[in-house]
């Protein structure tokens, strides 16, 4: 209604809106799309000749750290983010559920999201360290203790940053979830139910497609996220547990070539995007597209 | 029709073991999600003596403030918590004062170009801080903002401005227009009824999503590194002396970071679900 | 198909200390239309809910066809209901949403096309059965709800307020067509409502339910005509009864200074509370023995007939009168009442004193 008679109103000139908006917009170019291209400019330029070259892309490639890291990087997308699903729609249908408390528990489960990657790798460390809680336990159950983050084990060093990571960020995908659950009237439940459909049924052909929405969201944004970890592996285990993001940071930082890093920040940027983009095609929503 | 219903109770018991097991498993996952954080506590609290037994007591058995106070007398610690807080609360004043604004406006009015700015705010959500923060240290060296707490300011409002648009539009679109169209009519200015009836509304919303920027800024690691030498913030200092560090400091600077995420929850534990439902979409 | 028995029904939600259902016992034949009536928040949603095995009864026992469905989930008791808010699935094309019930059932998928495609028919959908629901109006939205309930073999066909979330127009014309679809399939149907016309139009039986109990269960006209209480007779029928005070002594009625006769068969009641529906009055000519004399407060004409208030007594009186009448506020007029309509009520209780139902 307004907008209408706003918009009647601004016809012929400029509309307000505009003066809102605009400091917005200049900040984001000055914030966004010049270090976007500075940056794509300092990956294909030659520091040395200042000419266009591929050498920056040739160095990153050819170490062998970068090839650790991805694999590292995707490894661990493709075993957490599936985990930290279930687990966060786990969580999500307990509460649902409404459980005596179930107050403290989402106070509890939603922690973890305001704790920053190298907090939750620190907290970590306090178990999974070679003197740390973990052994302790062992040990008092008459269990070997073991080097849980050497880089002699790299099995469980992976499984320590990925315990890490599920305890950090599966709350993201819990908070969405439950809005999401919140926001699906609970008569379609109710109504499948009543025309004879089982818990498991109505789970599978009820729930979580109206959950959709919110399962494509959590999941778009806590897989660029997860590219974006690496303080987690750097608190655990050092330099021990390579990440794309961490590469970038020693090619910036130790080995103080800002050229090489910005290859690694586009090549983030890419695979997210990409990710991203293939998430948003595979999931899309049938009965929404021939709605519109 | 006279015979009274015989009452199976079968499928009651079974109805309450489920609900027994649902808290069965709501406390095995609470314990998965707390017993971490109370682990941490008991060794920044424990007494250095304690830190080097083995096996570890789980129960604060060797008390004391020793590591926590070496912690916070640590070279950069407190000038990295002052620094944290400058550009946390920078940060939050200043997204919010270029974020509202645009907030309302999309929130209110329809514009050319609205479209491809909404889509713009979301593709900026989804880039990485790595890609920004180093061709942005290239330009604070080369302007002199280099290593001063506006450079990372700068950063993490670039982080927070997308969100604190959408949070603020949403937030907006809750206060009804009806209302502010009211006031108008009751002979209020444009200005006057935003600041005497919108802003009231949408104040709790608005603190929320304040409080939100505030921990986004307090938790980021990465970009306040890169664009930091010597003023870095709280995070930063921890990762970077994390390498040649004992042990003890680590625990204290993990114990440090996270008291304040226990903080923002408790108090926007009401507002969590609403920011993530009607942001998203 | 099944009869439905519920006894000593007691529902307190947690949390609460109110008794949502206080001790409902009734019994619902193999067939019957049963339609729960009250206001909001009167517990007839709950004792629905209950039936259907959305909330667990504090006590009390609920038997279908035979069978204890007391603390049975959902999912087991076989049946079918149709939401307010239609609760269609929008995820789901009109044809998966009618034949959600049978391919739960497992039925063969020819058994499903047929009883989709008949459904359909009935309900005017077999053009729609490609679409989703969020290209459908709020009425075949409705539709597609009742399709989908009438499909399933389901042994009672629950139904809360299907009707209320129509437009008034669209209201009336698919309750006709609701009562014809239920008395085609013949299944046992519970039907909740607030709204009192439907409960006359729909029901077999009539249960009105005031504070979580049952006040009157009776076939509609009865519950119209011979309220149990002053409750119902002000729920039931637009406009409400009327009620006034009065007294009835030696085989005359007196109402604030008026004497009429008495109903045959009361002589020595004493002070009462008389109830008398507004077309029970007639507006009499001038002149005409055994009537009231009231004063016209407003006349407003309704088309078919022309609804009167008139003050009688120092009472507001609704008076349906013929549509060929002329009159003003502040005119006389001379009211005549049917002695054999008036109902008789407890002043204190409201109780009725003729029984709560015609003897």
């Amino acid at each position: 209604m307004s907008v209408v008679r706003h918009n009647l109103r601004s016809r012929g000139r400029i509309s307000p809106a505009i003066w809102l908006v605009l400091p917005s917009a200049v900040l984001m170019i000055f914030l966004f799309a010049y270090p976007m291209a500075e940056g794509f400019r300092a990956a294909f330029v030659d520091p040395d000749t200042a000419t266009v070259s591929l050498r920056n892309w040739d160095r990153m490639v050819s170490d062998p750290q970068f090839w650790a890291a991805v694999r590292n990087t995707l490894l661990l997308i493709v075993v957490v983010i599936p985990l930290q699903f279930v687990l966060a729609l786990t969580m999500s249908l307990i509460l649902q559920a409404k459980p005596r408390g179930s107050a403290v528990y989402f106070y509890l489960w939603a922690i973890p999201l305001a704790v920053s990657d190298l907090a939750a790798g620190l907290v970590w460390l306090s178990i999974f360290a070679d003197r740390g809680y973990l052994n302790s336990v062992l040990l008092s159950l008459g269990v070997q203790p073991f080097s849980w983050l050497s880089y002699m084990s790299p099995g469980t060093q992976f499984m320590a940053v990925a315990t890490a990571e599920i305890w950090r960020a599966t709350a993201l995908v819990l908070v969405i979830v439950v809005s999401g659950l919140q926001g699906i009237p609970k008569e379609y439940d109710e109504a499948a139910s009543v025309l004879g459909a089982t818990y498991w049924q109505r789970l599978w052909q009820i729930t979580l497609p109206l959950l959709r929405p919110s399962l494509q969201v959590a999941l778009i944004l806590r897989t660029i996220l997860a590219f974006q970890t690496f303080a987690v592996a750097q608190a655990l285990t050092g330099e021990g547990f390579p990440l794309l993001v961490g590469e970038t940071y020693r090619w910036y930082s130790a080995l103080n070539n800002s050229n090489v890093a910005s290859a690694y920040a586009l090549v983030i940027m890419g695979i997210s995007m990409l990710t991203a983009f293939i998430y948003l095609h595979v999931l899309r929503d049938q009965s929404r597209q021939v709605t519109s | 029709m006279s015979a009274t219903i015989t009452v199976d109770t079968g499928p009651l018991a079974r109805f309450k073991r489920r609900r027994a097991l649902l808290q069965l498993a709501a406390v095995s996952i609470s314990l998965f999600m707390a017993v971490p954080i109370y682990l941490i506590a008991v060794a920044a609290f424990s007494t250095r003596d304690g830190l080097n037994q083995f096996p570890q007591p789980l129960w604060p058995k060797n008390f004391g403030t020793q590591t926590m106070e070496t912690f916070l007398s640590s070279t950069g610690i407190v000038a990295g918590t002052i620094n944290s807080l400058i550009v946390g609360v920078s940060t939050l004043i200043v997204s919010f004062l270029v974020g509202a604004p645009a907030g309302y406006a999309l929130a209110r009015f329809t514009f050319r170009g609205k479209d491809a700015y909404q889509l713009a705010l979301l593709f900026t959500r989804a880039l990485p801080i790595v890609v920004l923060s180093v061709p942005l240290a290239r330009a604070f060296l080369a302007t002199g903002l280099y290593d001063t707490p506006l450079a990372v300011t700068l950063l993490h409002t670039a982080l927070s401005l997308p969100t604190t648009i959408l949070i603020t539009s949403s937030v907006f679109l809750g206060v009804s227009a009806d209302v502010e169209e009211a006031a108008r009519i009751f002979g209020c200015t444009p200005a006057g009824a935003f600041l005497r009836v919108v802003l009231p509304l949408a104040l709790p919303g608005i603190a929320a999503s304040s409080i939100f920027t505030f921990v986004t800024s307090w938790n980021e690691v990465l970009g306040a590194t890169i664009l930091t030498f010597s003023q870095r913030t709280l995070p930063a200092q921890v990762l970077t002396s994390l390498a040649d560090s004992p042990l003890a400091y680590r625990f204290a600077g993990g114990l440090v970071l996270v008291i304040p995420s226990l903080i923002f929850i408790a108090l926007m534990r009401k507002y969590l679900l609403n920011m993530w439902g009607t942001t998203i979409r | 198909m099944a009869d439905i028995k519920i006894e000593n029904l007691v529902k307190i939600y947690p949390g609460s200390s109110e008794l949502a259902n206080d001790n409902v016992s009734m019994h619902i034949a193999d067939g019957e239309f049963m339609v729960l009536l009250g206001p909001s928040g009167c517990g007839k949603t709950t004792l629905l809910r209950q039936i259907a095995g959305l909330e667990l009864p504090t006590s009390g026992a609920i038997a279908i066809g035979g069978r204890d469905v007391t603390y049975l989930p959902a999912h087991k008791r076989n049946l079918s209901m149709v939401f307010q808010s239609y609760a269609v699935f929008p995820h789901r094309r009109v044809r998966h949403n009618i034949g959600f019930g049978l391919a739960i059932r497992k039925r063969p998928r020819q058994e499903i096309e047929e009883k989709v495609a008949w459904a359909a028919e009935l309900l005017q959908l077999t053009d729609y059965l490609d679409r989703f629901p969020a290209q459908l109006s709020g009425g075949q939205r409705q539709r597609v709800a009742v399709a989908r309930a009438i499909v399933v073999d389901a042994d009672v066909l629950l139904m809360d307020e299907p009707l209320s979330n129509l437009d008034a127009l669209l209201r009336l014309s698919f309750r006709s067509e609701l009562k014809r679809i239920v008395e085609q399939i013949g299944t046992t149907t519970v039907y909740v409502t607030h709204d009192q016309s439907e409960a006359l139009s729909l029901g077999d039986q009539v249960a009105v339910m005031r504070k979580g109990r049952i006040t009157q269960l009776g076939n509609p006209l009865d519950v119209y005509d011979w309220p149990a209480d002053t409750f119902v007779g002000g729920f039931i029928g637009s406009p409400p009864m009327n009620f006034f005070d009065g007294s009835i002594s030696g085989g005359h009625l007196t109402i604030g200074g008026n004497q009429i006769s008495a109903p045959v068969g009361l002589d020595h009641l004493g002070a009462v509370r008389l109830g008398v529906r507004a077309e029970a009055i007639r507006v009499a000519d001038p002149g005409t023995p055994d009537c009231l004399e009231g004063e016209v407060l407003v006349a407003e004409p309704l088309g078919a007939s022309t609804l009167l208030t008139v003050m009688l007594g120092g009472h507001q009186l609704k008076v349906q009168a013929k549509p060929t009448i002329r009159t003003r506020s502040g005119d006389k007029i001379l009211l005549a009442i049917d002695p054999e309509a008036i109902r008789v009520f407890d002043p204190e209780s409201g109780v009725s004193l003729l029984g709560a139902t015609r003897a």
